[in-house]
């Protein structure tokens, strides 16, 4: 059985593919390692210590930075999947009707169009309404965020209303529920796994985003990317490694919750 | 039979009048009257594709008519949303809620009706003991057996006494063992019950087993209704009587009518009698069906049509004997293997066919 | 009487339509308010004259489209070809074509080697794929540059088996950049294709055997063809992010190996050229724009044939 001519196998692709992991993972762990590093040095090993994560904690920039970063983050991404779960319902699980197509082109149309295109197009008109109106708070980056992270925050939704069947609100209407009672009672309950999912990808997307921040934010609203983006042209100390460190652990915890909530699309199929 | 039990306590006869179904150039349901008594099993039998579900889903709501009406105790229910009507469906995949336990589920209608939580426990309770599920209330649907998650589906469209219960093929995703055990088990529930049963399949045999009333459905139109034995053994039309079971067409002359009955006289000339479908007038030229079961082979001589068997089928209970009679044409006998012998006939071998009395049939074109 | 059920019937389906457009305002207005609607504004800034200390001047100006191509001498007027923009446009149609080679190179065996594997050990294959895509593009940008720098652990590595005496200067070049942008966009090339490997009928590959392929034969005459579509989306999607790449090269291209997003930024930060920026940006968004419509046609084309 093992040793029978195997029709999957092609010579090499294994090799590479090991290679491609070992590769993709490689950067990221000396980056890890080093941030636990105690010398000066992002090069030289000089034993374990955890002086570089007291350090950035320390950092008040740091701290500021991190803390706009994930409030950003949270109110953008709640909008956007407000926003995606509505628009999913309304685009998904119907006969085509005039106008679909269009709404999908427009949902989509954030994933097509180059991101540094669309942080000049906002540089343009947030600088207007910052003149206009003399307001320069954190609300820009999140109404430009929560806009850019509808599309992501559609698609596990839509992707989960499109594995429901719609014979369950049909039986549900069938058994004297209201339209409203219905989405109470069915839709919501079963459409939630999708929703949070959505919910922590426009987390994940608005948290890592640099280049529209950068274009739209204005003096003293750096978020933790744009903040590193500006300490990556001095001289990097491990501090640089133990912050990345932190939100890329913060970043795979959300990932993974992710993972397991979208693997099984159909809990009844199990 | 179909007489017993027309007026029922409970209500649920449903009238439909000139029915007209288009789902943007396609028509499904082409100008369909028929009355649904109360209390009666009644089945919409017909291939895929002939408009019996569009039918039942006009009775539930989801399909509004283009024309016509949709009666339930003579008050008009065409216009009402699926919420609004008194009528409850057991769907083909039975649609449970996955989300909810098996109580959950046959209370949902109950609980959307607002009826208080005593009332839809006690329900609840009575559903289970008839589907025999006592002591799973708890269970989540998702751990039931396909068998099981059909009698879930059946206690919660049964639970809130709907006037009419709607089965749109519910028993298509069950094996062939488990299939035969429900159509008892639903025959049951309905006589129990007195609820009227609207019950949408493409199996005739399941159609047969449980109706009190076939309406069978071809291209969107009913083209005969009646008892099962009326459908089997008085087909009205070639189409019916090709759908259901195996058969014989057979060309013949009239030659005279009297009463019900006609001569008829077949190709060979010889001369049987044949009945004939309500409001036909039997002359010249027709079409007559003999079934299989009802013609006997015999030495040359001895029947009706003469003809040497052309293949043996042997299918364990019975033979199937394709005999190529004299005009050319094929003709199929059944005989049943009473014996447990070899059934003495050989192919190339010269017969005759026998015609039991009163068994052939006028169709209707 | 008759009728009114009909009736009925297409005012529900009237006020179904409606109640969608309703559910689906928020998204579209977001957008269109925050993504799309402000293109047209770039479009429309790219035909004004520029202010003297950034933005515009309220007046019409071809100046900013001529800029893309042409510069004047200050001096004395002359016109000649701008070589500095054709150099960055070569160069980032070029990193940007082979990011996508070498994306496809390395994600081909990548995305054939999970959907290859047990159905139960493929999301999990995908999962690990999946990581580095989720984790920040700056984050990552930052960890190859750890790595190639050179006090970096390859230069380390290197000069302590002595294959290298002094560090190799990785850092700062067109390779650096390429090497950067193939590293973050990787994932992006392995899903499409993984998502077209795992519905191959590997029946067909039987077939083929059968019917005398080899081993190359049957993946280039088989395999191949029926993945095309997933071959291009992957492609698309490494190519469109690559040509308008700002953070790789910005990072690891040290601010002289410029790629177009740089020179973009570029003019409405130090440049203070505000149309020429804005007629860049319509420039890539239009090369963007064929890519797509490239990727349309074929895509459409190639489905109908392997399906059909």
């Amino acid at each position: 059985m093992a040793k029978s001519f195997s029709i999957k196998r092609q010579p090499g692709f294994a090799t590479i593919a090991m290679l491609c992991f070992f590769l993709l993972y490689l950067p990221i762990a000396t980056l890890v390692v080093y941030s636990f590093n105690s010398g000066t040095s992002i090069a030289t090993w000089e034993g374990f210590s955890l002086r570089w994560f007291e350090s950035a904690w320390n950092n008040q920039q740091v701290m500021e930075a991190s803390w706009r970063s994930l409030r950003i983050a949270a109110v953008a991404a709640v909008i956007a999947t407000a926003c995606a779960t509505l628009a999913a319902i309304a685009t998904t699980r119907t006969a085509p009707y005039r106008g679909l197509t269009f709404k999908y082109s427009i949902i989509n149309m954030p994933l097509l169009v180059p991101e540094i295109v669309t942080a000049v197009a906002l540089l343009i008109l947030f600088s207007r309404i910052k003149v206009w109106t003399g307001y320069s708070g954190l609300g820009y980056l999140i109404v430009a965020h929560a806009a850019f992270c509808i599309p992501f925050a559609y698609m596990p939704i839509r992707a989960r209303l499109e594995s429901m069947d719609l014979s369950l609100e049909r039986a549900a209407s069938d058994l004297y529920a209201s339209s409203f009672q219905t989405f109470r009672y069915v839709t919501l309950p079963l459409l939630w796994p999708g929703i949070l999912a959505g919910l922590m990808l426009a987390f994940v997307i608005s948290l890592d985003d640099v280049v529209i921040t950068e274009f739209v934010k204005s003096g003293g609203q750096d978020t933790l990317p744009t903040y590193m983006l500006g300490q990556l042209r001095r001289v990097v100390t491990p501090e640089m490694n133990a912050i990345s460190t932190a939100f890329l652990v913060l970043s795979l915890a959300i990932v993974t919750v992710f993972f397991f909530l979208s693997r099984n699309p159909n809990k009844n199929n199990e | 039979m179909t007489e017993t039990r027309t007026t029922g306590a409970h209500g649920g006869a449903i009238g439909m009048h000139g029915i007209k179904k288009w789902f943007g150039n396609f028509q499904a349901v082409n100008d369909v009257s028929l009355e649904i008594r109360s209390n009666e099993f009644f089945t919409l039998l017909g291939p895929s594709g002939c408009g019996k579900t569009t039918l039942l889903r006009m009775i539930a709501g989801f399909e509004l008519p283009t024309e016509g009406q949709v009666l339930l105790d003579g008050t008009d229910i065409s216009r009402l949303l699926p919420n609004q009507r008194p009528v409850n469906t057991v769907f083909q995949n039975y649609a449970l809620f996955p989300h909810l336990t098996v109580a959950e589920n046959i209370g949902f209608g109950l609980k959307m009706l607002g009826k208080p939580k005593s009332e839809i426990d006690s329900v609840v309770g009575d559903m289970l003991k008839l589907v025999h599920l006592d002591g799973r209330g708890n269970n989540p649907v998702t751990q039931l057996s396909g068998g099981q998650q059909q009698r879930v589906a059946l206690a919660r469209a049964l639970a809130p006494r709907p006037k009419v219960l709607l089965l749109d093929e519910p028993l298509s995703a069950l094996d062939l063992k488990l299939r035969k055990s429900m159509q008892v088990e639903l025959k049951r529930l309905q006589t129990e019950t007195g609820i009227t049963f609207v019950f949408v399949t493409h199996d005739q045999e399941e159609a047969l087993t449980m109706s009190d009333r076939i309406a069978v459905m071809s291209t969107g139109t009913v083209r005969q209704i009646g008892s099962p034995w009326d459908i089997y053994d008085r087909p009205s039309e070639r189409f019916v009587a090709d759908f259901i079971g195996e058969t014989n067409f057979l060309e013949a002359d009239v030659v005279s009518v009297s009463g019900d009955k006609a001569r008829v006289r077949l190709s060979s000339g010889a001369e049987i009698s044949a009945t004939y479908p309500e409001g036909v007038t039997p002359q010249g030229k027709v079409t007559i069906v003999i079934r299989p079961e009802h013609a006997r082979l015999g030495p040359p001589g001895s029947g009706v049509l003469e003809g040497a068997i052309h293949t043996i089928v042997y299918l364990g209970t019975d033979n199937h004997f394709h005999v190529t009679i004299d005009d050319g044409k094929t003709f199929t006998v059944r005989q049943q293997n009473a014996n447990s012998a070899p059934c003495g006939f050989s192919v190339g071998e010269r017969i005759s066919v026998a015609i039991n009395d009163d068994v052939a049939q006028i169709l209707r074109d | 009487m008759t009728d009114s059920a009909q009736d009925v019937g297409e005012q529900r389906q009237k006020k179904d339509v409606r109640d969608r457009w309703l559910l689906s305002a928020p998204a579209l207005v977001l957008i269109l308010a925050a993504g799309v609607g402000p293109l047209l504004i770039v479009v429309f800034y790219s035909f004004l004259a520029p202010g003297s200390y950034g933005d515009v001047k309220l007046e019409f100006s071809s100046e900013g489209w001529f800029n893309v191509l042409f510069t004047r001498d200050i001096f004395d007027e002359t016109v000649s070809l701008a070589d500095a923009h054709f150099l960055i446009f070569w160069r980032s149609v070029k990193l940007a074509f082979a990011t996508t080679v070498l994306c496809l190179i390395f994600g081909f065996p990548t995305a054939y080697f999970i959907a290859t594997r047990a159905p139960h050990n493929r999301s999990l294959w995908l999962f690990l794929i999946t990581i580095p895509f989720w984790t920040n593009m700056l984050i990552r940008t930052f960890a190859i540059q750890e790595v190639i720098r050179s006090e970096g652990i390859v230069n380390s590595f290197l000069m302590s088996i002595g294959l290298i005496s002094s560090p190799i200067q990785m850092m700062f070049t067109d390779f650096a950049i390429m090497l950067g942008m193939t590293y973050v966009y990787l994932p992006l090339m392995v899903l499409p294709l993984y998502a077209s490997l795992e519905k191959l009928d590997f029946r067909l590959i039987e077939a083929g055997y059968d019917l005398y392929a080899s081993r190359f034969g049957v993946l280039w005459r088989i395999v191949i063809p029926l993945v095309k579509p997933g071959i291009i989306a992957g492609s698309i999607l490494v190519f469109v992010p690559a040509l308008s790449a700002y953070v790789v090269p910005r990072v690891l291209g040290g601010g002289k190996n410029l790629m177009l997003g740089n020179l973009i930024e570029l003019q409405f930060g130090q440049g203070r050229n505000w149309p020429l920026g804005a007629a860049l940006s319509v420039t890539l968004v239009i090369i963007v724009l064929f890519a797509m419509l490239y990727y349309v046609r074929n895509a459409s084309k190639s489905g109908g044939s392997a399906h059909g």
